[in-house]
């Protein structure tokens, strides 16, 4: 999938390659002149020569320095564009998800694959491109070199090599658990603080602060323990690496001088060797981290991959050719759900089942019941969040699967509980982004939802920028500007999740009040939880368990509807229910 | 919790690509270097002994390292003696044998010098690592302690993740730098001191040449790091933006499809996403080319001892052993100048962290108990209010001469809009918040003669803002009292019928709730914090009814519950519920922060204002009666 990406840039990546090849062929040769200088012009006090041979390796580092200039900023290109792209593609095919895809995934966990999981692969694409072609490269033509210079003395890699990455991997394997467990540790001082300071009126009041102290000191003292041995097992690591270099450097003179006094070395070769068998042992140690490395990427390119691979099941219809439309058809607004049954996917139990109702222009259709009875679930067939399991819903008799999306979404006008807010000016908050919606029209909404109340106290007015997430507003106030919103387009049918419980009932009854005033030729379905709020709606459709119980006036269901009856009593008491 | 504050939850960024040097990243600078140096010393000063004999330590092990190139370099001189006598002419006469003697002897001193160095840089580790472990454990345990002793205003006013990332992120950040950049710093400083006086042992002018290369790469590591730090916080910049519209839309991803607004948000993002592309490619960029860069100075350096040591064995100047020295000195010689570069970021951010933590550690504290303060065994429950004062902000007044009287076994129902401020009272009664003017008393004494401890162990809270500790339901129950038994916890459950819905779990009594404890719903966690308030047995009852999304039968279960808690005791209910402000004794009215009506619900009815108006509007269902 990733591979997919990078294809793009396959000349970048051609290009990396072959300099990184370069570098790493050149890191090689330079033991190589430095070993000649010793060789031809120091041993033979051959200033010239050492001129020579240094201007050369003036020249070659230079040479590598550039290849590694541009190699950087190939390789920045591709794994920074790659990243871009995959970035792009993530969120695009996110933007087409409908409410049935984004369920499967929390959005905590796609706002993780958007960022960290790609940044995750930007990384290995970057380590990839420059790390795994210099380390093999480098090893191997280390040991070519090496061993060209002298097989033998090449020999004591055989050892250290050995000693090196057994040690680092026995380090490795104790430290490694030791470091999960304390990242458990962290983690559970981090409860035990959140919980102080988020119960703390709790705490207080039940004069529990000695409590809590005590469970902070045991998480801190288990934290502490913990660190401190992975602390100073870590503190092996560094004096190990060396001191195994350094033997092996001690190795090689002794060796070498054996040889030398033999006569089958020379004393630039074994200098050489030197320099060689240290790169070479320090590939493997490279090559070893980009195997802790790869894992961690892989599973972030597992993670995209999820998203990328989904196929969104609600599609517009607008590409198809369609019997009934017609560009200036207006919508009345007649909501009908004939037979209607829901179910997640691989759900046992259907959420709704056999719901049938209508609900017309100009009367408020009101539905209650109990938490997960389906009463949202209901809402969010109309706007195609989700598509029914069987039956249909319509709209002016007319199949929503038949609605091309911006006939369907400009007709409706939506606010859910919880108030939606984004980063903009009130202004752009309640337009939305649907450009057809003039100033007039968005001042109109303002006010009759109550915005101008609180935005004209800013000096912006409804031009006031708000902060992301909303924080420089109160509750109420974002749920004023989510209702103006839905108010803005004039829309043929409301729906309101829940929407007016999150209000003071001043506001709420000031909103409601100016709203269904002007408005009169609009279907309008409401979700709620207070049954005060609902008494007078021209129908209440009443939910147990996903089905209708029943459905009527309150005047008429407290006669016919136990459950609506039970509803009603745990609210209201008995002369305000009748 | 008060509805007063604002509260702005921040979130700690997502760190950006491209791995890099700390130098090349830069970071926080502290506002006060000097000041928070000097706390943070307090904190080491304890154990100044051990860091000192750590530093000994660190200075012992790099001294020995500087010094082993020199001695090996003896080795090659012995060795090249014998060649350079090889390569005269008549050296069939002289064929001398190589002294191996010499050389074991010289390679096993250098043997020995790396395994001591090797085993003094350990021992510095394994024991900073218990010194900075000690550091830090006090340091959170003082943190600890003024938790405990910080008043709740101090809660209210930051966001709790701020609060919370000071005592995690912020002393992690402390203890790495402690564990490793003190002695890094330590070293490299060493370092380069040490291999300039071994170099210039060996030989003057050779020193002066290497040393050429050393402005070179302190210039390289200046210019990278000016321009890395820019590009990075760029970078950070974008990233944070990019992951604001990815929280935006798919937090709020059912309006973004209502509306059709996907479009605009793809070119929104897809805008960002290029910035950020064109910052984090240049920073990539530039961390690559770190490396490089030193190297090629690195490879310059070689040269230059090279050429000017070979020159100057032919001279006869100095050996061919000293040449080797001087080689690996060169090598290791640009090392140290980005590790110092790295490390002086580092501390930087370090005493930024620390800044915050003392800041912490510095808040003023909460006024403790008067010493002639007292302990009341039982208390009727008699609630005055005297001429109360309050507000939270001394330009925002909310109280001004409040008098209140509850008789005891009274209900008190405050009523308001939210955000009206009903917690306040609250706050006051409980002493979370000290009253500014007039006096509170139960049952005759002022609230500020009694210990704070002792009072609210009369008091009992339910809030709807339901908070539950990670532990089974039994412990979060038996949080209203110590040692509490099996039986007493069932018998508080039972009350609050919670009992059946508990058992009806697969785990019962012992169901552990978590951070998400899905199992179980808002209403059933409020039952369990009033059999947390049943089991603590108050004289006064604070409660909080909740609003929404309790499903209607624990709904009925919930009300059983408060109405039996209450039965027999001063109640003051944060009310929702008509029925509850109907049978209330005295109702207040709240708006905007204070108390603008008290009264019964009858007297208020016919005064026909605030309260009135907001009984007609929630009660009688506005929504048809006007359209």
């Amino acid at each position: 999938m990733v591979f997919k990406f990078a294809v793009k840039y396959w000349h970048l990546i051609l290009i990396t390659v072959v300099l990184v090849a370069v570098q790493s062929l050149i890191s090689l040769y330079l033991p190589d002149l430095m070993s000649d200088i010793v060789d031809k012009g120091i041993t033979k006090g051959d200033v010239d020569y050492i001129w020579d041979v240094g201007k050369m390796m003036l020249l070659v580092s230079f040479v590598s320095v550039i290849a590694a200039v541009v190699a950087s900023y190939t390789s920045s290109v591709v794994s920074m564009g790659l990243g871009r792209d995959l970035r792009n593609a993530v969120f695009q095919k996110v933007a087409s998800f409908s409410l049935e895809e984004m369920n499967k995934f929390s959005t905590s966990s796609l706002i993780t694959r958007t960022t960290n999981d790609v940044i995750q692969i930007q990384q290995a694409t970057n380590m990839i491109l420059r790390m795994v072609v210099m380390a093999p490269v480098m090893a191997i033509g280390g040991i070519i070199m090496a061993v060209n210079k002298d097989a033998k003395l090449t020999g004591i890699l055989a050892i250290s090599l050995p000693v090196m990455l057994g040690g680092l991997g026995l380090i490795a394997a104790i430290v490694a658990p030791l470091f999960k467990s304390m990242q458990k540790k962290i983690d559970r001082l981090n409860l035990v603080v959140r919980e102080r300071v988020t119960g703390i009126r709790v705490i207080r009041a039940f004069n529990k602060e000695e409590h809590e102290k005590g469970r902070f000191s045991e998480a801190n003292l288990d934290l502490k323990r913990t660190s401190l041995w992975v602390n100073r097992l870590a503190s092996i690591l560094f004096p190990y690496m060396l001191i195994v270099m350094n033997f092996t450097t001690i190795a090689i003179i002794w060796f070498g001088a054996k040889q030398i006094d033999a006569g089958s070395l020379h004393v630039g070769q074994m200098m050489a060797v030197m320099q060689y068998v240290l790169q070479i042992m320090f590939s493997f140690i490279m090559i070893s981290v980009i195997f802790i490395f790869l894992p961690r990427a892989s599973v972030s390119a597992k993670r995209i991959k999820e998203v990328l691979s989904v196929e969104p099941k609600i599609i517009d219809p607008s590409n198809r050719s369609l019997t009934w439309y017609e560009s200036d058809y207006e919508i009345k607004g007649i909501v009908e759900f004939d037979n209607v049954t829901f179910a997640y996917p691989n759900a046992k139990e259907p959420v709704i089942n056999n719901i049938s109702f209508k609900a017309e222009p100009g009367k408020v259709t009101a539905i209650i019941g109990a938490t997960g009875s389906g009463k949202s679930t209901i809402l969010n067939l109309i706007p195609r969040f989700y598509d029914v399991t069987s039956g249909s819903v319509k709209i002016d008799g007319i199949d929503v699967k038949e609605i091309p999306f911006n006939v369907l979404r400009k007709n409706i006008g939506y606010a859910t509980q919880k108030p939606i807010i984004f980063t903009g000016t009130i202004r752009e908050n309640i337009r939305f982004g649907r450009n057809w919606i003039t100033d007039e029209m968005v001042e109109r909404a303002a006010d009759i939802a109550q915005v101008l109340e609180f935005a004209s106290k800013h000096e912006e007015g409804i031009d006031y920028h708000i902060e992301q997430a909303g924080l420089n507003l109160s509750g109420g106030q974002k749920q004023r500007i989510s209702l103006a919103r839905a108010i803005a387009g004039l829309p043929k049918i409301y729906l309101f999740d829940d929407t007016f419980s999150a209000l003071d009932f001043r506001t709420d009854a000031k909103i409601r009040l100016r709203l269904f005033k002007e408005s009169k030729n609009s279907t309008v379905i409401v979700v709620a939880q207070r049954v005060a709020t609902i008494l007078n709606a021209d129908q209440i459709i009443v939910l147990k368990d996903g089905e209708i119980v029943g459905i009527g006036t309150h005047s008429e269901l407290m006669k016919s509807c136990e459950v609506y009856k039970e509803i009603v009593y745990s609210q209201l008491s008995t002369e305000e229910a009748m | 919790m008060s509805e007063n504050q604002k509260k702005t939850e921040q979130r700690r960024p997502v760190m950006g690509p491209g791995g890099g040097p700390a130098f090349a990243r830069g970071g926080e600078k502290p506002k006060d270097f000097r000041k928070t140096t000097k706390k943070l010393l307090r904190y080491l000063k304890p154990h100044m002994i051990g860091i000192i004999v750590v530093f000994v330590l660190t200075i012992a092990a790099t001294i020995l390292t500087i010094k082993a190139p020199k001695i090996l370099g003896q080795a090659t001189t012995e060795i090249f003696r014998v060649v350079m006598i090889r390569n005269t002419p008549l050296s069939g006469f002289l064929r001398t044998k190589m002294d191996f003697e010499k050389i074991f002897q010289i390679l096993s001193e250098v043997g020995l010098l790396y395994g001591i160095a090797a085993f003094l840089n350990f021992s510095q580790g394994y024991m900073m690592a218990g010194i900075t472990q000690k550091i830090v454990k006090n340091m959170r345990e003082d943190i600890n302690n003024k938790l405990q002793k910080l008043p709740l205003r101090f809660y209210d006013n930051r966001s709790h993740g701020d609060i919370i990332s000071r005592v995690t992120n912020d002393v992690d950040l402390i203890s790495n730098t402690l564990q490793q950049s003190l002695t890094q710093f330590i070293s490299g400083v060493v370092t380069i001191v040490g291999i300039t006086y071994m170099m210039l042992t060996i030989n003057v002018r050779l020193t002066l040449l290497t040393l050429i290369t050393l402005p070179l790469s302190a210039i390289a590591t200046v210019l990278i790091a000016k321009r890395s730090q820019k590009y990075f916080s760029a970078q950070q910049k974008y990233l944070g933006e990019l992951t604001g519209v990815s929280e935006e839309v798919y937090g709020g991803f059912p309006v973004v499809k209502a509306y059709g607004r996907e479009k605009d948000e793809i070119n929104r993002f897809v805008e960002i996403s290029e910035r950020l592309y064109k910052e984090s490619k240049k920073a990539q960029f530039i961390t690559g080319i770190i490396m490089p860069v030193m190297n090629f100075i690195g490879n310059l350096g070689y040269i230059i001892v090279a050429v000017g040591g070979g020159i100057l064995v032919t001279k006869k100047t100095i050996t061919v052993g000293d040449v080797q020295a001087f080689i690996q000195y060169s090598r290791q010689f640009n090392q140290p100048i980005m590790q110092i570069a790295n490390i002086v970021n580092m501390i930087q951010s370090t005493l930024a962290a620390s800044e915050r933590v003392f800041e912490i550690l510095e808040e003023e504290e909460e006024l403790p108990d008067r010493t002639d303060a007292i302990e009341l065994e039982t208390i009727k429950g008699d609630v005055k209010l005297e001429n109360v004062k309050f507000s939270y902000v001394p330009e925002k007044p909310l109280m001004e001469n409040l008098n209140i009287e509850v008789k005891s076994g009274q209900m008190v129902a405050i009523v308001g809009p939210t955000g009206a401020g009903k917690t306040t009272l609250v706050n006051l009664l409980m002493r979370f918040y000290e009253i500014q003017g007039g006096s509170i008393k139960i049952d005759g004494i002022d609230i500020r003669d009694i210990k704070k401890y002792n009072l609210r162990k009369h008091f009992g809270m339910v809030l709807q803002d339901t908070w539950l500790f990670s532990g089974t339901i039994k412990d979060n129950i038996a949080y209203g009292k110590d040692n509490a038994s099996e039986e007493e916890i069932i018998t508080a459950a039972r009350m609050a019928h919670a009992h059946h819905f508990i058992m009806a779990l697969p785990e019962g009594y012992d169901t552990l709730i978590g951070e998400d404890s899905a199992n179980i719903s808002q209403g059933e966690k409020q039952l369990i914090t009033i059999a947390r308030a049943f089991l603590s047995n108050p004289d006064i009852l604070i409660l909080d009814e909740a609003t929404s999304n309790v499903d209607t039968l624990t709904e009925v279960y919930i009300q059983r519950a408060m109405k039996a808690i209450m039965k027999g005791r001063t109640s003051f209910v944060i009310a929702h519920r008509l029925s509850t402000i109907k049978n209330a004794d005295i109702i207040l009215v709240m708006n905007e922060g204070k108390i603008i009506e008290i009264g019964k619900h009858e007297e208020l009815l016919t005064r026909n204002g605030f309260y009135a108006e907001l009984y007609r509007s929630q009660f009688l269902g506005a929504m048809v009666e006007n359209a």
